[in-house]
């Protein structure tokens, strides 16, 4: 190998990009997996687009997946590609702009055709110099052609011939990448262990893909990327929304008690209701509900009737919801409602990924109607958030919302892979002495009423949405509802004695505090580890717990000069704060774009500051 | 298990009825609890869970467990109630406002799915809470306040709705017939699947005397056909009318006129599992015929919740994962041993605790 062309990296970001039935999630996803079973870390990006196939060759057709890995703790799928696999025109037209400078781009010179410039909106036939690429090592592979070629002796049809011509991509990329070969081709062996000719011709292009990669190496660059150093333990990977799923699994057996999931499909939330569909090995009851209320509802009944409930949706299904989960906040139920959050308003941006609803999540509500709100920051922390939301929700007999995204949901990175017995206990409130029992006599500490259900001898009650007195009996008195609002709402500021002080990565005071919440954690932390790096007086105070606030928020703010809060709406968090931590002055970096942040971005919003 | 000799004030509870003076809804109440009362069930074992309206009032007044919910959505939380527990013998109760309006989405998918609740209907068409606007069963022309000059809508009949969720049990009552709601609701809580029972309501202050054409006791013995499995379909003040069957329609006749004899008379079949016979007699309407009551349609069929469980059942029994900590390493996972760098978290930045 011409030593020249192997490029040492820290980490290498890739993309792999083409029409959205070349197959490209799945590429992009075995890769990931083989970089991660050699000991990378890994942060992975799916973007695809909402109609499942959009016009064959065009723009609004591509989809990409993008994968970073490297050697260190890897935060972020990476703003930038090192590499692009761009299987047509349209695949170079969307993503030029997502291109590192002097990366290389590889692409399927077949599918370069005349008719496929034009679809891709290219004037000329030279699709790289109207996208401004030419600075870019530009790799042309004949690979449907070549993909034909390999199978000729399969006795296949053009169109299943083609449908491989992704594992050829594939086979080269792990070339380039040095990763071998033998877990891809497992998953093959097993995904089409009926059909050996499907699994044989699939596993014969993925080789003929590296094999090429060996007889190009005088023009295509090899890349080298250490194992990344981590903590030792048993790693998996893990999206966001498998690892929400799973976190409640573990919340009910460490409670003792069965999972209900109600929920309608929606993107990007739909994932969780898979994944706990999955699961009827573990008792899990998953109930596909006519639509967005009902599934709530039947979660609401779910949880009158003892089980741990939980509902999941994605903004307009959250909106749908409101009026069910003000019944849960005055009926005093324990229920977890997921938001994985897309763009928004309306129909908005199905698949791609923003964080407007942290308003809809605090107040969307008729009546004052507080929820606890807390927010995961990484894949993989969806797991703990999710088991927390439970815990919270069925110590205090209160309705939890817990905020995603869709670049959590949908994003993937290795979880250390815990133990249930290292987890924190969870302790229901059952009611236990039936003599004494009254719906709604409270713990004095923390305002907590107790859970009797149906099925408990001698605790019938009744429970509803009408303003109740301690007995549970509906009231009008005006004294009455007042105090009840009170106590509602201090119940859940109460939920404070669960929450751990906000930490700072960084210095304990300095010149400028970075302030995030939810699922921008990767990109806000890798934007001030550089500038650390580079020597500038920058920390970070990440928020995953909303409603309420950790205690200590106003004392953190207190010891940086400049605070400026980054998240993807117009600024929703950073007037929450302005209403519940006055007194300081709150710069803002936003965007709205469906997309996440890029590091660069981050880093430059916050030069600025330093500078001002 | 201790006998459970329970009477209907073992069913009451401490809160003071509210329903208007004269409103049907206090003979359902008095046969909803001679009912529970007489099923040899534990109290505790039932759930009433409630809508909006005057009729969702109900679980307030019983002494089991209940939930008021929200408007039409009693029976999404009380199919979660069923899932949640499915020992549990679960009640819905709502109206016509309630059940086919804003909570007509619950209502057929409830029905197409067989889950088994006991749904009854208090169908007094109008809205009387809200004091008295049209609903979805009230006639076209009704005038109400919200009709000033009559409405330009069809109602929804609520048995056909029924039968085109692909209902399994279906019934038809009269809130001042005590003995026959008690005799339908007794089969409809031993029904496994999911029972309507309509029970023609009548509103004393905004709707007073809508049902009166077909309960008014002058009228009554040729306007009401009380269905029984097995017997035949027959009416009059001395059962000298049947319910025949002519060039495939149902048709009205006098034993002795025009040739028919008593075997030309239809026996009611409730368990056929052929809809089309069933939807005829819920169709059936003054003047041409008499209304249908009983239980006109009871056919067992796959239930939701029985499923539900079966499934997981079956699937643990083969089951590799076991519990979640097998479940987290499941599948593809690898190992780290050593570690250089503490946890690979920068030194700037300590791990953040979730706990």
């Amino acid at each position: 190998m011409n030593n020249e062309r192997v490029i040492e990296l820290e980490e290498v970001a890739i993309r792999f990009s083409g029409d959205s039935g070349d197959g490209m999630q799945l590429t992009g996803t075995l890769f990931s997996d083989a970089a991660a079973l050699i000991g990378n870390d890994i942060s992975t990006f799916p973007d695809y687009p909402s109609e499942i196939r959009a016009p064959q060759g065009t723009v609004g057709g591509v989809s990409g997946f993008q994968v970073q890995f490297g050697q260190k703790q890897v935060t972020t799928p990476g703003d930038y590609a090192h590499v692009l696999i761009a299987m047509n025109p349209a695949a170079i037209k969307a993503n030029a702009r997502f291109m590192n400078p002097g990366g290389t781009i590889i692409y399927d010179s077949d599918s370069f055709t005349e008719k496929n410039l034009q679809k891709a909106g290219y004037k000329t036939d030279d699709p790289f110099s109207e996208s401004n690429l030419n600075d870019y090592r530009i790799i042309s592979v004949p690979i449907s052609s070549l993909t034909r070629e390999g199978l000729k002796d399969f006795g296949l049809d053009n169109k299943s011939i083609l449908r491989s011509k992704n594992m050829f991509a594939l086979g080269l990329i792990c070339w380039m990448f040095n990763r071998p070969l033998d877990y891809i081709e497992e998953f093959i062996r097993s995904k089409f262990g009926k059909k050996p000719v499907v699994a044989d011709s699939n596993i014969k292009v993925l080789h003929d893909g590296y094999n090429y990669g060996i007889s190009l190496q005088h023009m295509t660059p090899s890349y080298i990327v250490h194992p990344a150093d981590i903590t030792p333990g048993t790693y998996r990977n893990v999206n966001g929304n498998y690892a929400t799923a799973w976190g409640f699994i573990a919340a009910a057996e460490k409670a003792g008690l069965e999972l209900f999931l109600g929920s309608y499909p929606i993107t990007p939330a739909t994932d969780i209701l898979t994944a706990l569909s999955e699961r009827k090995d573990l008792g899990v009851k998953t109930f596909q509900a006519e639509d967005e209320i009902s599934g709530i509802a039947s979660a609401i009944g779910a949880a009158f009737a003892g089980d741990l409930a939980i509902t999941t949706t994605s903004g307009p299904g959250l909106a749908l919801k409101s009026e069910a989960i003000g019944l849960a906040v005055m009926a005093e139920l324990p229920l977890v409602i997921v938001n994985v959050q897309r763009g928004g308003p309306s129909t908005g941006l199905p698949t791609k990924t923003e964080q407007s609803d942290l308003m809809q999540a605090l107040y969307g509500r008729n009546g004052e109607s507080p929820v606890v709100v807390i927010a995961a920051g990484t894949p993989s922390d969806c797991f703990y958030y999710a088991y927390k939301a439970a815990k919270i929700a069925l110590e205090r007999m209160v309705p939890v919302i817990l905020l995603t995204d869709g670049f959590l949901g949908n994003g993937s990175e290795p979880f250390r892979i815990p133990k249930l017995s290292d987890l924190p206990d969870i302790t229901p409130r059952f009611a236990k002495d039936a003599a004494s029992f009254k719906a709604y006599e409270r713990d004095e500490n923390v305002l907590a009423r107790q859970w009797a259900f149906p099925g408990m001898a001698g605790f019938e009650h009744r429970i509803g949405g009408l303003e109740k007195n301690e007995l549970g009996t509906a009231s009008h008195d005006p004294e009455n509802h007042e105090k009840n609002t009170f106590i509602r709402e201090e119940k859940v500021q109460r939920v404070v004695d669960m929450v751990p002080d906000l930490e700072v990565c960084g210095d304990e005071d300095g010149e400028v505090l970075a302030v995030g919440w939810g699922g921008t954690y990767g990109h806000i932390i890798s934007a001030v580890r550089d500038l650390r790096k580079e020597g500038k007086d920058v920390s970070l105070a990440h928020f995953n717990y909303i409603k309420p606030l950790p205690k200590n928020t106003a004392e953190v703010f207190s010891r940086f000069k400049k605070i400026i809060v980054c998240e993807l709406n117009r600024g929703q968090f950073a007037s929450y704060l302005r209403d519940k931590m006055p007194g300081f002055t709150y710069h803002q970096l936003n965007k709205v774009k469906g997309l996440p942040f890029t590091v660069v971005e981050i880093k430059i919003a916050i030069e600025k500051l330093l500078e001002e | 298990m201790t006998e459970l000799n329970y009477t209907i004030k073992d069913f009451k509870s401490e809160n003071e009825v509210r329903w208007c003076p004269g409103c049907g809804d206090y003979a359902i109440m008095n046969a909803v609890q001679r009912t529970m009362a007489g099923m040899g069930i534990p109290k505790e074992k039932f759930a009433i869970i409630s809508g909006i309206g005057c009729s969702s009032r109900f679980p307030y007044y019983m002494s089991t467990f209940g939930f008021h919910t929200i408007h039409g959505r009693a029976a999404a939380v009380a199919s979660g109630v069923k899932m949640a527990n499915p020992e549990l013998n679960v009640w819905v109760m709502t109206g016509d406002g309630d059940a086919m309006a804003i909570g007509g989405n619950h209502f057929i998918h409830t029905i197409r799915r067989n889950i088994d609740l006991n749904i009854i209907i208090f169908n007094n068409r109008i809205y009387g809470l809200t004091k008295g606007q049209y609903s979805p069963t009230s006639d076209r022309g009704f005038k109400s306040k919200t009709s000033p000059y009559g409405t330009i809508e069809d109602p929804f009949v609520p048995g056909q709705l029924v039968i085109g969720a692909r209902g399994t049990f279906y019934a038809r009552g009269i809130d001042g017939n005590v003995k026959l709601s008690e005799s339908i609701f007794g089969e409809a809580a031993r029904f496994k699947g999911t029972s309507v029972v309509e029970i023609l309501q009548n509103c004393v202050i905004y709707n007073s005397g809508i049902h009166t054409a077909i309960t008014d006791p002058a009228f009554k013995a040729d306007r009401q056909l009380i269905l029984e499995h097995g017997k035949p379909m027959l009416f009059g003040a001395e059962k000298e009318k049947g319910i025949i069957m002519e060039k495939g329609r149902l048709k009205v006749a006098k034993i002795g006129e025009n040739g028919v004899t008593p075997d030309d008379v239809l026996v009611h079949d409730a368990h056929e599992a052929d809809p089309s016979l069933h939807l005829s007699l819920i169709n059936m309407a003054l003047p041409d015929f008499p209304v249908a009551f009983g239980v006109i349609r009871s056919v067992n069929a796959p239930v939701y919740n029985v499923e539900m469980i079966e499934q997981i059942n079956q699937i643990k029994q083969t089951r590799k994962i076991t519990c979640v900590d097998e479940l987290l390493n499941s599948g593809n996972t690898w190992e780290v041993t050593s570690s250089h760098n503490g946890n690979g978290k920068p030194k700037d930045c300590i791990e953040k605790h979730v706990f």
